[in-house]
């Protein structure tokens, strides 16, 4: 049963061949046998999962059902679940009880699906190994040595082991794809705006988007059609109609044209996942796509621009974190300013520590026009290099990242090279585009992520063009050893 | 770029963080290699670039200025380290 897709799954709930509740208890079973190999769950939410499937089963005899209901998902502990600990990662929020839902997790709710439970992450978000929680590293199931990608890592490792058919993420830098790819799972990070960011933790806000792990592409549309939506609540919201993206699935790609940069074939990619994604544009070359090279020339100025941004951003953002009103306090304070700095000093890891002291750093007073206004403005202009590129091309396609998951200790000591994992990913974030990555093959006995961009809102095609990959070929369902 | 010790205690006060002594110069590496990193961007000429602030370049949205929510300071505060009568207690500021 647990190597099934959501739409199979849900097409055995409309049968009766199982009632959501058993369903819900075998990944449960799951979960609690195989889980301690990989850490990829913070909390499960057994009890709660299993009356939300109780509610399922009575929908579902009642012939109110969505797509989703019955289904169980894992949600990133980065949303807000009221009366279930939020922890995002880090200590700082250990006895976090939020009084109050996020949007996705509402419309999760509203469709019916079972939350088993809220599934480990970087911390804060933070990160592309999933090293820096406060809760311990995630494994990855394909060789738990090996780091499974961050910062959605737990989300990425439960859906790649099958302990959930369907998990969500947020993808800031690239924190849903490196992981789809390292997991060899299909991940979407869908358009700036699309999906509603209330009650999902803020690391930075210009550029923080939430979206879907998937074995499919077929599963992502539907996930990606529950939880989007126009939200008053979020002020960054997108006011535009939300699409069945299940409807154009199937749609013919030929004459589709794709865009290869040549600037995501540097000397920095690993030759083995340069050669698997070769034969994956190959192969859409086969089903009638046209290839074409392009070049976005500002790219290799995204990651230096990503951090001056985000680190500017989660400066503002976390300095909620003071120790008044929720979250950790430090013991005996002596006075206002011993309260927040020991509180802050004492809740936040390395990781976050560096990352507020660069945006304060970029923030402060006379440095503010070299750091933070010239990182916007070469922000605009890789905007300006998509744009263009969209001009005359229908998708881009190039790798998810340049190497294979890495092992776990590897570069948790070397934050740079650590951020050069995200180097093909963040221009994404920074133009606030769609992208997808796609299991494509293996490189080094790991798997490789095809990433497909598309333009702003075209999550339809993306999704088309990854789901015709996918009936003809089998890398989305080869599942890691011991997990099958 | 290179920062000193002195500059890293300076940003960690700036930004309300208590780092231990021990720390500050690990801190300092890798804050200054994340500068020289950052430093790339002087490589490109960006004079008459209008700064990007949102991916679709929206703007703030206005709402009319009606009361939409309801008062629930209680459940809000049941997750305080410590309030009193409805306030957050903190060390005495004013003395």
């Amino acid at each position: 049963m647990h190597s099934k897709t959501i739409a199979q799954l849900a097409q055995g709930l409309r049968d009766k061949t199982f009632s959501s509740e058993e369903l819900t208890q075998t990944y449960l079973d799951r979960i609690e046998k195989l889980d301690p190999q990989l850490n990829s769950f913070i909390t499960v939410a057994r009890e709660h999962a299993l009356a939300q499937a109780k509610e399922a089963d009575k929908r579902i005899a009642s012939g109110d059902a969505t797509a989703l209901t019955g289904i169980p998902v894992a949600q990133k502990d980065i949303f807000c679940t009221n009366g279930i600990k939020t922890t995002c990662g880090s200590k700082m929020l250990d006895n976090f009880i939020a009084p109050y839902d996020a949007t996705v997790i509402d419309k999760y709710n509203n469709a019916g699906a079972v939350m088993v439970g809220k599934t480990n992450m970087d911390e804060f978000a933070m990160g592309s190994s999933n090293e820096t929680s406060y809760f311990g590293a995630v494994k990855n199931p394909w060789d738990t040595n090996k780091v499974p990608g961050g910062s959605s890592g737990g989300s990425a490792s439960a859906v790649a082991a099958r302990l959930v058919p369907g998990a969500t993420g947020t993808d800031t830098g690239g924190s849903i794809r490196q992981p789809a790819a390292l997991c060899g799972i299909t991940g979407l990070k869908p358009t700036y705006g699309r999906v509603s960011r209330y009650g999902m933790i803020a690391f930075a806000s210009s550029l923080d988007q939430a979206g879907t792990f998937t074995q499919t592409a077929e599963d992502s549309a539907i996930m990606l059609g529950t939880m989007s939506g126009f939200d008053l609540r979020d002020s960054t919201s997108v006011d535009r109609e939300v699409q069945d993206y299940t409807a154009t699935l199937n749609d013919d790609i030929r004459g589709l044209k794709i865009g290869v940069p040549k600037e995501f074939f540097d000397e920095g990619l690993d030759s083995e996942v340069a050669k698997v994604i070769e034969a994956a544009i190959d192969e859409y070359k086969k089903l009638g796509a046209e290839v074409v090279e392009i070049s976005l020339p500002n790219s290799g100025l995204s990651v230096p621009a990503y951090y001056v941004v985000a680190p500017a951003e989660c400066s503002s953002n976390l300095s909620r974190f003071d120790g008044v009103r929720f979250g950790h306090r430090c013991d005996d304070p002596k006075d206002l300013e011993d309260l927040y700095k020991r509180s802050r000093g004492e809740g936040f890891g390395a990781e976050v520590k560096r990352r507020i002291m660069v945006g304060t750093y970029a923030l402060s007073a006379g440095y503010y026009d070299a750091y933070y206004l010239k990182a916007q403005k070469v922000r605009r202009l890789i905007s300006n290099d998509f744009r263009e590129a969209f001009e005359h091309v229908d998708v881009i396609m190039g790798p998810t990242s340049p190497n294979v998951a890495f092992n776990v200790g590897e570069k948790s000591d070397d934050p740079i090279s650590m951020y050069l994992s995200d180097i093909y990913t963040i221009a994404v974030n920074l133009a606030g585009l769609p992208g997808m990555s796609i299991p494509a093959g293996m490189a080094h006995n790991m798997p490789v992520g095809l990433q497909i961009i598309g333009n702003y809102f075209d999550e339809a095609r993306i999704l088309n063009v990854a789901h015709q990959f996918q009936i003809n070929t089998d890398w989305h369902q080869q599942a890691p050893g011991g997990f099958e | 770029m290179s920062l000193e010790k002195a500059d890293v205690e300076k940003i960690a006060h700036l930004a309300r963080l208590a780092i231990d002594e021990k720390d500050v110069p690990g801190y300092a590496k890798n804050l200054s290699s994340i500068l020289d990193l950052v430093e790339q961007m002087s490589s490109v000429n960006t004079d008459d670039v209008t700064p990007m602030a949102h991916p679709l370049d929206a703007t703030q949205r206005l709402r009319a200025d009606e009361v939409t929510e309801t008062d629930q300071r209680d459940h809000f505060q049941e997750i305080a380290p410590n309030v009193e009568d409805g306030l957050y207690l903190v060390p005495k500021v004013i003395e």
